[in-house]
Formats: structure tokens, sequence, C-alpha cells
């Protein structure tokens, strides 16, 4: 049977194993839409914004490891899709991302609602198609997924002009068994000699470390990680991307390292002789200054992208592969091997770590305690949602302090549960990208963590949420300001907080909810904050806006002295250094 | 440091961009650039000069390698190899003709066009000996010139293999 350029698209899209599309229509894209009200294969999510579309898809792939697809029309439909583009692309997140172009014989004629998609998102995608065929069009998106999910996975846009998805033009169906390109062959398997160099040096470490990040959750490899460290009992610490990748409760488990990491992971960096970096990427708010950077430490760099090794810190042992490979091939090398890791020495440098963490740790328990402040004190929100829910939620969260806060204070044992915008810091990110992975998983808890500033960047969102009954729970921690911004201001220009803070201006959020068809509720009095949670999280059926005020002079702490600071040196508290 | 990159890509629309775009984005400049198709024409082959330091280079590289479209990445200037730039230059003909003529002579010049006002000639050789000899000849002399960039071979057997 002969189909058109359109129904050619449902077809891949549904032979892709396709089962949700978030996307928004317009001209340049209506052949398709009408071609999707007439198939059955996937569903399509209607959202509010473009912006949204892609953080929906987003965290439906971080929430499921399966790539997330987006459908927009041309020009302001496209452009509204980049800020999500650029969003995935900074986390390595794989998207396909179709956008209607107008017809081929306008191209280039500046008609309506035409831009160049192609040339506008080309520093933000792992690859770009733009259909010159329509019968093309199924061995693009073949093509487009393979890249989308193999290697360091990243988002790929399909322009399709209007007229390719003509329904009186009709083409054969035809799809490729095994698909392969010639001028892309990502490694998988580590190099066998790099494996040994790798194990004889980690086993004849004292102080070493593990630094695992998002690389070992999109290449699944939190089996591995684990199995590895049962071997080496070190010390790990995740990205902010990497929660999750190695279980918080594990009891060598540091927390996150980095800008706002803690103590001892920080201090554990530093003073490393072997640091084991697994999937991450060494990234300016991880190794503060380069040059200052771990001085005695040998780094044995374990990535599938060649281009992130070496970029920032030199590594003396690179190793190119898939992380999951790589490590397999990593235990298998260290069981085999003669030489025994020393595991006094790594026993007296866990007892360092302890040490670090009980002189500066993070105090855990704030919520059990009677604080100075009238205010509910941040962390402790954050704290008490954990408790609530018994940490087994998917958390998604927008961008500046309560992202961190979560980040420190609720405890991921599992991979794929904490869902941000790490290298992008997209505001808006959290509502659309909980509503992905509500819809990825329907009957499991989704909170989005949110500030009154993030909130507010993709708010029209919730109107989605009541269209599709999504159940999520919004935690805005509201300090009626910009948080991060104004802490900034506070450490940096001497309190002057310049376009940080709009207090008589915000919306009464619990009444926004509302009219949006949903529950909204207002908590001031760290008293009511458990059970105004606990009354949020029984009413199952409906989405919950929990709008918490929480003293807005909070800081976020430990924080690196930058610049001119290496690892060891961070803010503690309040003018504080350690 | 100078450095020559040979870059065989996909001749397809946009993958010239891909690889253009790439050096500004990550902050690099390109000084010559040359492009065009070769086997089959499906392939095309780029020479680009571009400046910096050997970690400099290594992650333009890698980064290159990254484009889909590009097939092989190699650093001329690694090894031993030929580098050679074609020009096109015009010149006023009573303006010291024969000077211009005898420098452009050790560079392969050849005649194109003469006619009673102009002069139109072309040359090629190492980019340093055309350097010098466009500075010889001087900017006042010159009406007008086309430049190749760099074109280059690694030396010997080695190749960019598809």
């Amino acid at each position: 049977m002969k189909l058109s350029g359109g129904d050619l698209l449902m077809r891949a899209l549904k032979d892709e194993g396709v089962k949700f599309i978030f996307g928004y229509p317009g001209g340049a894209a209506l052949h398709i839409y009408d071609s999707i009200f007439r198939q059955k294969a996937f569903e399509h999510i209607l959202v509010r914004h473009e912006q949204g579309a892609t953080h929906a898809a987003d965290g439906y792939s971080r929430a499921t490891g399966k790539p997330g697809v987006v459908l927009v029309t041309s020009g302001p439909g496209a452009t509204n899709a980049i800020t999500g583009l650029a969003t995935a692309y900074m986390d390595s997140i794989p998207l396909v991302v179709i956008s209607g172009q107008v017809q081929s014989h306008l191209i280039g004629t500046d008609s309506f609602q035409e831009t160049d998609m192609i040339g506008i998102s080309r520093p933000i995608v792992k690859h770009s198609f733009m259909v010159q065929e329509a019968k093309d069009i199924p061995r693009i998106i073949q093509e487009a997924f393979h890249i989308a999910t193999t290697g360091r996975p990243g988002p790929v846009v399909i322009d399709i002009p209007k007229d390719k998805t003509d329904p009186s033009q009709l083409f054969e169906y035809k799809r490729v068994k095994d698909i392969s390109l010639r001028s892309y062959q990502p490694r998988v398997l580590p190099h066998p000699g790099q494996i040994k160099k790798a194990s004889k040096n980690i086993l004849s470490a004292e102080r070493p470390v593990i630094y695992a990040g998002g690389g070992v959750i999109l290449g699944n490899a939190h089996k591995e990680l684990t199995a590895l460290n049962k071997l080496l009992k070190a010390p790990v610490t995740n990205t902010l991307m990497g929660l999750g990748a190695y279980p918080a409760d594990n009891k060598y488990f540091m927390g996150m390292l980095g800008m706002h990491g803690t103590y001892q992971a920080n201090m554990a960096m530093h003073n490393a002789d072997v640091i084991i970096a697994i999937g991450a990427r060494f990234d300016d708010r991880i190794t503060n200054t380069p040059s200052m950077f771990s001085p005695n430490a040998r780094i044995i760099h374990i990535d599938v992208d060649p281009a992130s090794i070496s970029k920032i810190i030199n590594a003396d042992i690179p190793i190119v592969g898939q992380v999951r490979e790589s490590l397999v091939a990593l235990i298998k090398e260290i069981k085999r091997s003669k030489i025994k890791i020393d595991s006094e020495a790594v026993e007296s440098w866990n007892a360092q770590i302890t040490q670090w963490k009980a002189k500066h740790g993070l105090d855990h328990e704030l919520y059990l305690k009677k604080t100075k402040s009238k205010m509910i004190v941040p962390q402790v929100v954050v704290q008490e949602l954990y408790q609530a829910t018994n940490g087994n939620a998917y958390v998604t969260s927008d961008v500046g302090q309560h992202q961190m806060f979560v980040a420190q204070y609720y405890h991921f044992n599992k991979p794929r549960r904490w869902i941000n915008s790490g290298g992008l810091g997209t505001m808006g990110f959290g509502l659309p990208a909980a509503m992905g992975v509500k819809f990825a998983f329907p009957n499991q808890e989704v909170v989005c963590v949110t500030g009154e500033g993030s909130i507010q960047m993709c708010i029209q969102e919730l109107s989605t949420c009541l269209q599709y009954n999504l159940p999520i729970k919004i935690i805005n921690i509201n300090n009626e300001a910009l948080g991060m911004v104004r802490q900034w201001q506070d450490m940096n220009y001497g309190g002057r907080h310049s376009a940080s803070t709009y207090s008589d201006s915000l919306p009464d959020f619990v009444k926004l909810a509302q009219s949006y068809g949903h529950v909204g509720m207002k908590v001031t009095k760290q008293s009511q904050l458990r059970k105004t949670l606990d009354k949020a999280f029984a009413m199952t059926d409906r989405l919950v806006f929990v709008d918490v005020y929480v003293d807005p002079n909070e800081h976020v702490y430990p924080m690196l002295v930058s610049p001119n600071g290496s690892m060891k040196d961070m803010w503690i508290k309040k003018n504080t250094k350690a | 440091m100078k450095r020559i990159l040979s870059i065989l890509i996909e001749n397809k629309p946009g993958a010239l961009a891909r690889v253009v775009g790439l050096f500004h984005q990550r902050g690099y400049n390109i000084e010559t650039l040359n492009v065009g198709p070769v086997f089959d024409g499906t392939y095309s082959r780029m020479t680009v000069t571009t400046r910096g330091s050997e970690n400099d280079v290594e992650q333009i590289t890698k980064q290159i390698n990254k484009i889909i479209d590009v097939i092989k990445v190699s650093d001329l200037t690694e090894g031993e190899h030929h580098e050679h730039e074609f020009i096109l230059i015009k010149f006023n003909k009573f303006k010291q003709t024969t000077k211009i003529q005898k420098i452009l002579k050790s560079l392969h010049g050849k005649m194109l066009e003469k006619n009673k006002d102009v002069i139109v000639m072309s040359a090629f050789g190492s980019s340093s000996n055309i350097e010098a000899a466009i500075k010889a000849i001087g900017k006042t002399n010159l009406l007008e010139i086309a430049r190749s960039g760099s074109l280059g071979l690694h030396e010997g057997e080695k190749i960019l293999k598809i």
C-alpha cells in the first residue's frame, strides 16, 4: 500500500515504538496533524507552548531511557522549541524533534512563518535532517532515532517542508533491517590495554575516589558501578546529573560534588591519589579553577565521547567506550588481577572522609529541630518532602536554589528519579518535564520542586495537566525572589539586589492553581508543612500546587570559592570559609 | 602554531556549514578553507588551516570528528606533508610588470590574459612562498587577487581512508 509523506511519518514513528508525541499544530504541520488524527499507534499530547513540548519529551526520555518525540510547526513553533533542544543537547538526552517547514518552493523567500530551523538549531543538535524527498521520510526517521539514541545521545531535528507531506502524493514504505551510516560508528567496547592500565592504577591507589556522572545513568550502568565498588570500597560522589547512579544510602556515598557539593566530596576530590571519572565531563561547576584541580591525582576517565576526554582536565588513562561495557571489562580485569587494593589504606581514607563529614557535612535532620527563624527554612521543605514520599518519588526541578536543595537533601537511591536541567540550567523545565514523567509512569508519585521564579516560565502547562488529568504535585519553594541571583548579589555585589525581587507583584498561586482547575495550598509555618504535604499526596487523582513560603535570606552552602579557588576552598556558611 | 587539517565529509547540503560553524562555536578561527567533491562525488574533502596549541588542535579534531557527516579528520602538520596554495592575480600592465612576472616565475607563474591595460596570471606554491610573493609584489601594484587557501596531502603512502 502506498502512503502519503504524513502517513509514512506515522508508520515510521510507530515502527520506532513511539508511544507519545508532544506537540503543537500550525500551518506547515497541518498535513502531519491530519495523519495523526487518523492513526492509533501513539498519543499526541497538546501542550500550551512548544518549549513545554520539548521539556516534556525530555522528561519522558530521562525517566524511561527511551527517546522523546516532539512535533512543532515552522517559524515561531520551531524557535520556541530551541530552548528545549539546547537543554537536551547539554545533558545528552535523546530527542527527535520534527518541525514543519514552509513549502519547498517558498524556502528562502521570507514567506509566512518561515525560519531556517536547520541553521538556527545547528549548534545545539547532535544532527539534523531536511527532508528533500517524501519517499526518504522512513529512512530519515530510522537514521534520526539511531543517531539520537546511540553513542553519546542527543537531540536530532527533522525539518519537513509542507509539500513533502502532501496527502495526494503517495509512496512505498520501506524500512531497512540494520541501520548503518558510513560516517557514524560510535565506539562501544573499550580498549583492553587501557582497561589493564586503569585496573593497575586503581589497585595501587591509597586514596581513590569514584566520580560518576550522568553518563552512568544514560548508559544504564548503575548496577555495574555498584558492582565495581563492591570490589574497591572507595568513596563515591555523583555529579548533579549523576545523582541516583550510585545509591545515596550506600555507606560509601559522599553526596554530590562541585559548586554546591558536600564538604567531604569536594575534599576527597582534592586530596585523592586516583580519580576514576565515569561518564562525567569535568564541568566548570565541578572542577573550580582547572589548574588547581586535584593536584596529586592520576585521572582515569571513562566516556563514550572522545571529545570529553582531556577537554578540561588532562586524563592520564583515557578509556573511550560505552560506560557499561567499559565497567564490565574493568570489573573483570580487577577480579583477574594479582595485585589487590590496599584495603587498610582505603579504610583509613574512608575514615578521613567520615571525619570531614562530621566536621562540615550537611545536616539531614534539620526538619527535626527547632529553628531560630520564624520562617520555614527551604532545606527543611526538601527534607519533609523526602519523608512524605519515602524517597520514592520521581522529582523534577527547575533551576536555582531549590534545585540545589533537592540535589543536597533528597536522597536518590535509583537512577532516572532525579530529573533536572544540569548543563543548560533552564528555568521552566520542571513542570513540563514532570508531565513527561507522569505520562510514562502514571502510577508513580511525580513531584516538581520549583521556585516562584522558575514556575512562571512555563506556568501555562497547568492547562495541559488539566486536559490530560495529570496528578502531579508541585512544591513551590517561594522566597519571593530569584534566590540564586540574590545569593550571588549578597555574596559578591554588596547585597545590591538588582532585578532579583518582585515580592509585591507575585500571583496568588493558590488561586492560580484553582483557576486552572487544580488544588492549591499555601504553607507559611513549619508546623503546617508536613501535614499539608501529606494532605497533598493523599489527593492521588488531583494536581496539587503547594506554595511554601520560606526564609528569603537562606543561602545554598557549601559553595566553592571562585575565582581562583580549588575544590578544597569552600564557603561553609555565611561569611565563613572552611 | 599553524595547523593544516584535512577533513573528509559527506557531500550533503549543510555538511560544510556544520564544520565551519563548529570552529566559531568552539572559539577557534579558520585562516583558510578549501573544499571540493572527491571520489564518486558523494564525498567532499576540506582543507582547513587554523592556529592553536597541540591541545587546541586535539580538541578541534575531536569535535569535528563528532559531526555526523564527517568521515575522517587528519592533522597534516603532525607529520610530513605536501602543502600548496593556488592564486589568481590581476595587475596593471604598466606597473612594474617585469618585476611581478619575475616574482611569480618562481611560483610556476602562468599568463592567463594580457591586454593593453591588465595582466592576469596564475601561480602556485607553498603558502609561505605565496605570502612572500604577495608581500614582494606590494599592495599598490595589485588590482585583485584570489587565493585557494592551502591544499594538503600526507607524504608517502598515508591517505585519508574512507
